[in-house]
């Protein structure tokens, strides 16, 4: 496993992270702005989980007003510059836009967002000042988008915040789990920068465990739980500890937190999956040189959760998928990864609900020095479940009021990965952010 | 290098006798930047222009200044509009003169007429028609127009604006000329028929216009400089371009209506396209003049001018300009010509409709509320869109609709009870055809505003009802 071979220098490297969708410049701005309609009840807008007024920000752009763009964007989004970069905008603003039945093609939203958040960057950073000081206090629990929006949202309201994060790095998988093509480390933690900027008492390297957190409970005047989700789900086959058996979320990590060519990866890699996690472990392991990259998925197409963008670009970009193939046994070497045995199945029915049948005789062994489990994440039951009177899904999901973020105890709210139905993506965790502020603003005021 | 005598293509013919000089077709340069030099008026026949008006000259080289114009872009698209505050020639009359010669000579099929401008004497007048005719050119205009700079000295629009020096320097003119004398009038006038009438009276052949606009292109916001300038200070310049046509075509209609006119038309003013060439030709105009259009993309538009108008000929069954020139002319009425009792409403085509909303917030902020929002759940849109595959698409394990956001569309319809048929919903809509705007019977027979008022008076008939408002 490992450096061992590949030969990679870290100028090639740091090209094949390369940003997918690069900057436009003025002139490509203008020329992408003029072919918003400016709807009315823009559909784009409805599309957005934070409702950013997209005609509003275009139409800004359009008349060389990008500071205003920005003002309007990170109004309703304060991590926008993050979710021009990472957004499945395919699925969302631009998925909805009109201009795909006018002109079979959208209009580049999430391009234009950029545009103006990177050109009022500097400036952003002195866009909002906190609200006189109301002297309540909130507590927070985890420094991802959920936590640090709703943190920003009680500040400009006056409230005092103290943020809570197990990692000593601020911005949770924003920062770090996000493809590295995607979004840089540094821009991330700027948005970070923006919102610590409103005085806010970030305690890094502070896991809340369920003892605190009902201490907390007690001393604050509300507490939002904003962790996100835990661990990659096991796959409770033989060999999972072996060396060179990777979890997806670990092998992301690494991409931000280390300098690209010390980054670990395989010659061959099999990655177990076929969410997003999986897609985006696969393109990663293809960029940081691995000679080939299979994704073994045990159902078909139709049922793969991936988006199709994320799947055409790891197809373009070299990686093998097999469907239908579920994972056995890894195989080991003096303690090392050397294959992953894996049985072709047949589906019995149609959709993610199909049964899956072993085909019998079909086992066979895929070689490989690295293996990366990318199923779900699990939620942290260890947190959450102390809590009797915490209302949680089958799945270990926190149960919320939507349109205030209220949980089942008092004082007690919670947004984000972690919540029930959540978006998992970095702009719905955004919004439970700000639904959760407003609700807390709302109890505090009573 | 001589040019064809008529530009045919196929089954039409484009050839024109305007005023007594034949040209192979309608589309001339206008007097301006263009038609500055032998160099270039050359090379614009030889693209297939049929005719040219020479850059105005006079005695006396004029000083220009730098910069000299400014230009309106609209949302990406350049220049809809420019202006520019140059003066007439800056080359000498012996130099002008040489190479107009020159060029007649070469393109003896061509017409080139020669626009003059001198200070308002009759001696100097007298002396620049007779040394412009010994070029050998096919006639002559009299720029009457430019707005600025000449203006100031007593010439140009100073004269196009007032009746009686039009009329007395167009006199002036015919006393000693021997080809055709077209005068060019300016738009900077309240009655552009009162000097049409005047150059009338004084015996001009033809009317040329319009000439350019009085503007101020803008002021930059950085500098708070007009623009163009000139070392941080700007001047009243004029303006053309395809923002200024619809100007141009309601003068050109009002001199071709008038029935103490009735001279041939050159038409200018915002002409880049065919459809806009055949637009002046339909109100009236004998002959086309283009200036910043060239300015703009060169000589070669020529031939999208030529192939556009011919297939629109063949299409209408005309087989040469004649046939169509002037064909709308009295279609341009009084308004209390009109008849009150047609009726048209928008109708909106649910099939081809986007979605966007427009057609919508126009009518009601703007115009007469009469269009019905209505949010169909996305699921059910679905279900009423026969073209439904090209509107959704699958990512995932889900289903997506363009135009749909937060579980619904909207549907658009029109309240044709209230609607007033104003027509705004049907120009703002993105998608062509979209929204059509359909006659509905009123059951009524026509009558006019005219015939209303006559009718009232004599108690024939009832006080129109206003229209319901919300
Ligand atoms: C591999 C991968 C790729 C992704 N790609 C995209 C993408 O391209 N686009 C997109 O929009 N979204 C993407 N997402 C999803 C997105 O990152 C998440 O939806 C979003 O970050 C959720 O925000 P959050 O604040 O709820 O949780 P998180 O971002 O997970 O933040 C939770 C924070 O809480 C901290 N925490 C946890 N437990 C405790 C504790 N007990 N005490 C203190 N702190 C604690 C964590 O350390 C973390 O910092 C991706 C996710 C993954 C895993
Ligand atoms: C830079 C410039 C210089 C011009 N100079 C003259 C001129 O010398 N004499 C004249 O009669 N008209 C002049 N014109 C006016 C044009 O001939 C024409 O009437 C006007 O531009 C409208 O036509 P267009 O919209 O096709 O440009 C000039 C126009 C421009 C833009
Ligand atoms: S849907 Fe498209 S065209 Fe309409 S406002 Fe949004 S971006 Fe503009
Ligand atoms: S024609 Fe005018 S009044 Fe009628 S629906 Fe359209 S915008 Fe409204
Ligand atoms: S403007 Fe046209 S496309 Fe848009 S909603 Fe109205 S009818 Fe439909």
């Amino acid at each position: 496993m490992a450096k061992s071979g590949i030969r990679r220098n870290s100028k090639m490297l740091r090209a094949k992270f390369a940003e997918l969708h690069p900057p436009l410049d003025d002139d490509e701005a203008a020329a992408a702005a003029v072919h918003c309609l400016y709807c009315y009840d823009a559909p784009c807008t409805r599309a957005c989980p934070t409702r950013i007024d997209i005609p509003h920000f275009i139409r800004q752009i359009l008349h060389k007003d990008t500071r205003g763009a920005a003002k309007t964007i990170l109004d309703a989004n304060i991590f926008g510059g993050s979710c021009a970069r990472v957004c499945p905008t395919e699925v969302l603003c631009e998925g909805a836009c009109v201009d795909n039945t006018l002109l079979n093609e959208p209009v580049l939203i999430g391009r234009l967002q950029r545009f103006a958040c990177d050109d009022s960057h500097e400036a952003s950073m002195n866009f909002y000042t906190p609200g006189a000081d109301t002297g309540k206090r909130v507590a927070i629990i985890g420094a991802g988008p959920a936590g640090l929006t709703c943190a920003h949202e009680l500040r400009k309201q006056g409230h005092r915040v103290t943020v809570f994060e197990a990692r000593d790095v601020a911005g949770g998988l924003n920062t770090l789990g996000i493809a590295a093509y995607k979004i840089s480390t540094e821009f991330a933690l700027s948005e970070v920068e923006r919102i610590m900027k409103m005085g806010i008492d970030l305690r890094l390297g502070s896991p809340v465990d369920a003892d605190r957190l009902a201490q907390y409970l007690l001393e604050y005047d509300a507490v939002f739980l904003a962790v996100g989700l835990g661990r990659t789900a096991p796959l409770d086959i033989p060999g999972e500890n072996l060396k060179g058996v990777w979890e997806a979320l670990d092998f992301i990590f690494q991409t931000h937190t280390k300098p690209l060519n010390k980054c670990k990866v395989g010659k061959q890699v099999v990655v177990i999956g076929g969410g997003n996690t999986a897609i985006d472990a696969a393109n990663a392991a293809v960029r940081l040189g691995a000679e080939s990259v299979t994704v073994a998925y045990r159902r078909d197409k139709h049922a793969m959760p991936a988006f199709e963008h994320e799947y055409d670009l790891a197809l373009s970009s070299g990686v093998q998928i097999l469907w239908l193939t579920k994972p056995l046994k890894i195989m080991g070497r003096a303690g090392k990864v050397a294959g992953v045995r894996v049985q072709r199945v047949r589906l019995d029915g149609r959709g993610r609900k199909a049964r899956l049948e072993p085909v019998r005789g079909s086992e066979y062994t895929l070689p490989c020095d690295m293996m990366i489990k990318a199923l779900g994440q699990e939620t942290l039951h260890e947190l959450l479940e102390v809590f009797p009177k915490l209302k949680l899904t089958k799945n270990g999901r926190v149960v919320v009021n939507p349109r205030t973020g209220a949980t089942s105890i008092p004082k007690l709210f919670a947004g984000g990965d972690c919540q029930k139905d959540a978006g998992e993506e970095v702009v719905n965790a955004v919004e439970a952010g700000k639904i959760a502020a407003a609700g807390i603003v709302a109890l505090l005021s009573r | 290098m001589n040019g064809t005598p008529s530009t045919t293509n196929g089954d039409v013919d484009l050839s024109i006798e305007f005023c007594g000089v034949r040209a192979p077709n309608p589309f001339w340069l206008a007097s301006g930047p263009p038609t500055n030099s032998e160099y270039q008026v050359r090379r614009a026949f030889e693209a297939g222009w049929g005719g040219a008006v020479w850059k105005t000259i006079s005695h006396e080289p004029i000083v220009n200044v730098s910069s000299r114009y400014g230009a309106v872009d609209y949302e990406g698209r350049k220049v809809m509009g420019l202006n520019n505050i140059e003066l007439i020639t800056d080359r000498t009359l012996e130099d002008n003169l040489r190479e107009i010669a020159n060029v007649k000579r070469d393109f003896p099929n061509h017409a080139l007429f020669v626009s003059l401008m001198v200070e308002s004497k009759r001696e100097a007048w007298h002396d620049i028609v007779k040394r412009t005719e010994d070029t050998g050119a096919d006639g002559l205009e009299l720029n009457f127009g430019c707005p600025h700079g000449m203006s100031e000295r007593g010439m140009g629009s100073a004269v196009g604006q007032v009746p009686e020096y039009t009329q007395m320097i167009t006199e002036w003119v015919k006393e000693v000329a021997r080809t055709p004398v077209m005068v060019k009038l300016t738009p900077n006038i309240t009655d552009v028929g009162a000097i049409g009438r005047a150059g009338a009276r004084g015996g001009a052949d033809a009317i040329a216009l319009i000439n350019t606009l009085n503007s101020i292109m803008g002021v930059d916001l950085d500098t708070l400089a007009p623009k163009p300038h000139v070392r941080g200070q700007g001047s009243h310049g004029g303006y053309c371009g395809p923002a200024v046509k619809p100007i141009a075509l309601h003068m050109v209609s009002q001199i071709a209506n008038d029935p103490e006119i009735g001279l041939p038309i050159s038409g200018i003013g915002g002409i880049q396209t065919w459809q806009e060439a055949t637009e002046h030709m339909l109100l009236g105009a004998a002959s086309i003049q283009v200036c910043t259009a060239v300015m703009h993309f060169g000589f070669r538009i020529v031939e999208e001018l030529i192939s556009g108008v011919s297939n629109w000929m063949r299409a209408k069954g005309f087989g040469a300009c004649g046939d169509f020139v002037g064909a709308s002319r009295e279609r341009v009425r009084d308004w209390s010509d009109l008849d009150l009792n047609y009726k048209v409403v928008a109708e909106i085509d649910q099939q081809t409709c986007i979605n966007c909303g427009l057609c919508y917030i126009a009518c009601e902020d703007g115009c007469h509320q009469s269009i019905n929002i209505e949010r169909v759940p996305e699921s059910q849109f679905r279900k009423t869109r026969r073209d439904i595959a090209d509107r959704t698409f699958v990512s995932g394990t889900k289903r997506y609709t363009f135009g749909a956001g937060d579980g619904y569309v909207n549907r658009f319809t029109i309240n044709q009870e209230t609607c007033v048929g104003c027509n705004m919903c049907a120009l703002i809509c993105p998608v062509e055809g979209c929204i059509a705007m359909v006659e509905i019977d009123t059951g009524k027979p026509p009558m006019s505003w005219r015939e209303y008022q006559k009718r009232l008076a004599a108690g024939e008939t009832e006080l129109l009802e206003p229209p319901k408002h919300v």
